[in-house]
């Protein structure tokens, strides 16, 4: 059990979840108190344990998955794959299949009466039936070959393609309809469709699972550890991030705004005392019998933190700008006073978009179509709307401001106005600048950051959360 | 008592049932872990999903009493673990004015006025000095600032307060701590570190449904099935603020005070403002549910 554990806690390290010793010791406890045959349970202790942060919890899951898959007759600890062993549901199988008049096993049944009984497991939402289901359509449609070097989400494409889910979809909701006495409203067809699209998306789960379980079962448990890998939500790259990373990605957002906020608002608080309070050192003085022993202050005036943030919006950072977009979103609500504006040959001011627009989509997709940031062909030209920004707005920026800058500083050869970041720093409170490229590429072709960066009080890599956490803690 | 109620998960998550909690597998385990590692358990989640409550169901579970500390910015040990009444200890000074003071006595006063009778216990301190069973509920601990969590440190690794007067209080016995977050902010690893996590989601159809039958009185199976489902529904569209599991709770118990038996979408569009407290969300929401799937 010991060896299990400590196996099991080096595949999330590897995985990059940050599990301590005592963190181990405590799941180490933990599993004694629960009852080992208690699959669900066992998984919950050790999550309660390990896993402290609820982004990780889809890794510490992927590897749990993999790493006790097959662990079961090795070390006792579950059967095959927690619940039903392969006999007895061959033989339920057959029986089943007898029933509907077909003959034979779960191996030679036609595509025709898979999908005609996974058909009516979705419809009836039987579980049991939709897991055997799952496992006949990958033993018929995936043509997993022992050994053959391709990953997981080949053999489930091709599970997929062959049962046609969205044909199904629409007869499913074709029978409910028929099931239903009199016509579905509107309404109702949204929430049955809602429940048949969810009965789907298990029996996806189911079967990508299934596939998981062969694929251990062929090349071990280490080596698909190692393929499934996937980088934690923290590490994924703006630039390169899905939707659903993406969505994790703009939730995270919203707590790291806040404490930038908080960090610059801070600052303030432990400044020095204010000029001297009159009123209340008289009042103060009458306790020592009229001797102002007792000097009293006025707290000092909170100057509030102005944000100045100007962003390049081009198509060479095309993923970073969605998400600079989102986090001048959440920047905004944070402050009290935000300018922003983005550019690409042209600048614009985007401020009153963001101010109006309550919601986030509407927000972005306006700043896209009427942000007026193209000057000659829509091709980064950081000189000339640098240029612009310091000639229409550089009035504006005073000692209270903060600027920040983002973009990766690909300036197409063009002449790079650094003058303008530097008179800005000379006026400003403070200017970063946020680069989205890794920063062995910084300053090569026609990359100029450089010449930015050296009057900027700050240049950071920001290429995913953690970089962007660690700028936040930086300015502490 | 307590026994029983932890003797295993299964009787842990019917305990919880019989005090109008239906806990899920994950909440079940972690809870009936926590008793038995006596270690805190730090929970998180959207709000309104019942994280308050599991610690209120807990405590009258095992018929402890709850203490709750309510955290908030600028929380200070003065306000959680104990203050020293010092009002009172001026009294007593000026009480020995009169008599004749000399050194010796001095030392007796001082002895005096930093002992027990002087010490205000706010609730941290209360729950490690309380004799009978209590559950300690720290409350959206989120909300004070990094360096405050570090109080709470050493009464949820050694459920003990230090207080330089007087020494180390240690805990008579271990009280079960819940600590909650709405993850405004991380945590530190420290406080971390030292607690069982829970992530308490929004619930399962299957779930949320049960909770509306269980808590809502005089409710059909069928309208709670209608809820569970339109609420669903809502909390896949891309809200502000998605429904919460007390507003489907408030919102079933306003169909059921008007006496609806089906929603359709009408009723569903005029009462969304109970669901939703964003104009916005209410605006998005009509269309989406008008729009023909």
């Amino acid at each position: 059990m010991l060896d299990l554990l400590s196996g099991f806690v080096v595949q999330l390290r590897n995985a990059g979840l940050p599990v301590s010793l005592t963190e181990n010791l405590d799941a180490m406890q933990a599993v004694k108190h629960i009852p080992i045959e208690d699959r669900e349970a066992f998984k919950y202790a050790l999550a309660a344990t390990l896993v402290k942060n609820e982004q990780h919890w889809k890794a510490f899951e992927t590897v749990f998955e993999v790493y006790f898959s097959l662990r079961g007759p090795e070390y006792n600890v579950f059967d095959e794959d927690g619940e039903i062993d392969e006999d007895s549901l061959e033989e339920w199988m057959s029986q089943q299949m007898r029933g509907m008049g077909g003959q034979g096993s779960a191996e030679d049944m036609s595509p025709e009466e898979i999908a005609e009984m996974l058909f009516r497991a979705l419809m009836n939402a039987d579980e049991a039936m939709m897991a055997a289901m799952a496992r006949a359509a990958v033993t018929q449609f995936a043509g997993m070959e022992p050994g053959r070097p391709v990953g997981g989400t080949y053999y489930l494409y091709r599970t997929l393609r062959n049962l046609d889910l969205d044909g199904m979809l629409d007869r499913l909701m074709e029978e409910a309809q028929e099931r239903s006495q009199d016509d579905m409203t509107p309404l109702q067809e949204r929430l049955e469709r809602e429940e048949y699209e969810n009965r789907i998306e298990d029996l996806k789960r189911e079967i990508e699972a299934e596939i998981r379980r062969r694929l251990v079962a062929d090349r071990g448990v280490e080596a698909m550890a190692k393929t499934l890998r996937k980088p934690l939500p923290e590490d994924v790259d703006f630039m390169h991030a899905s939707r659903e990373e993406m969505v994790n990605i703009r939730k995270a957002i919203q707590p790291l705004t806040r404490k930038l906020a908080a960090r610059l608002a801070r600052k303030r608080k432990h400044k020095r005392r204010g000029p001297l309070d009159f009123r209340a050192t008289v009042r103060q003085s009458l306790s020592y019998g009229g001797v102002p022993a007792e000097p009293r202050f006025r707290n000092p005036r909170p100057n509030k933190p102005e944000l100045v943030v100007i962003a390049d919006i081009s198509g060479s950072v095309a993923a970073f700008a969605r998400f600079t977009l989102h986090l001048v979103y959440a920047l905004q609500n944070q402050f009290s006073k935000v300018r922003s504006f983005v550019f690409i040959d042209g600048i614009d001011e985007v401020t009153h978009l963001f101010q109006n627009e309550e919601d986030i989509t509407n927000a972005v997709h306006r700043v896209n179509t009427e942000a007026d940031v193209v000057w000659v062909d829509g091709h980064s030209d950081y000189g000339h709307a640098f240029g612009v920004f310091w000639e229409k707005y550089g009035s504006e920026i005073n000692s209270k401001s903060t600027v920040m800058f983002l973009g990766d500083a690909r300036n197409n050869y063009h002449s790079t106005n650094a003058w303008v970041v530097k008179e800005t720093a000379k006026k400003a409170r403070s200017v970063f600048w946020l680069n989205p490229e890794p920063k062995s590429y910084w300053d090569t072709g026609d990359s100029v950051i450089t010449e930015y960066a050296t009057h900027a009080d700050g240049v950071f890599e920001c290429r995913n959360l953690r970089q962007l956490e660690g700028f936040v803690d930086h300015l502490a | 008592m307590g026994d029983t109620m932890f003797g295993d998960l299964a009787s842990t998550r019917d305990g919880l049932r019989d005090v109008g909690y239906l806990a899920d597998d994950g909440i079940a385990s972690v809870v009936y872990l926590a008793e038995k590692l006596g270690k805190p358990v730090l929970v998180e989640g959207p709000a309104g999903t019942g994280k308050t409550e599991l610690a209120k169901s807990v405590a009258a579970m095992t018929d402890a009493r709850l203490i709750r500390l309510q955290c908030y910015e600028g929380l200070d040990e003065a306000k959680a673990l104990y203050e020293w009444n010092y009002k009172k200890q001026l009294l007593r000074i000026q009480a020995d004015r009169g008599s004749d003071a000399n050194n010796e006595e001095w030392v007796d006063i001082q002895d005096d006025i930093f002992n027990d009778e002087f010490l205000l216990t706010r609730p941290l301190l209360e729950a490690i000095t309380a004799e009978e069973k209590v559950v300690l509920l720290i409350d959206e601990v989120d909300r004070v600032e990094v360096e405050t969590e570090a109080l709470l440190l050493e009464i949820l690794s050694e459920y003990q307060v230090s207080i330089p007067e007087l020494g180390t209080i240690v805990a008579s016995q271990i009280p079960l701590v819940f600590l909650t977050s709405n993850n405004t902010r991380e945590l530190s690893e420290a406080l971390k570190r030292r607690c069982l996590f829970l992530h308490i989601d929004y619930p399962q159809l299957e779930r949320e449904k049960e909770i509306v039958l269980a808590k809502v009185e005089g409710i059909s199976n069928n309208l709670a099935e209608q809820i569970a489902r339109i609420v669903r529904s809502i909390r896949q569209i891309e809200l502000k603020k998605s429904p919460s599991v007390s507003e489907t709770l408030d919102w079933a118990r306003t169909l059921v005070l008007l006496g609806v038996e089906s929603i359709d979408v009408e009723l569903a569009k005029e009462s969304l403002n109970i669901l939703l407290k964003y104009q916005s969300d209410i605006d998005k929401t009509t269309k989406e549910l008008t729009v023909e799937a």
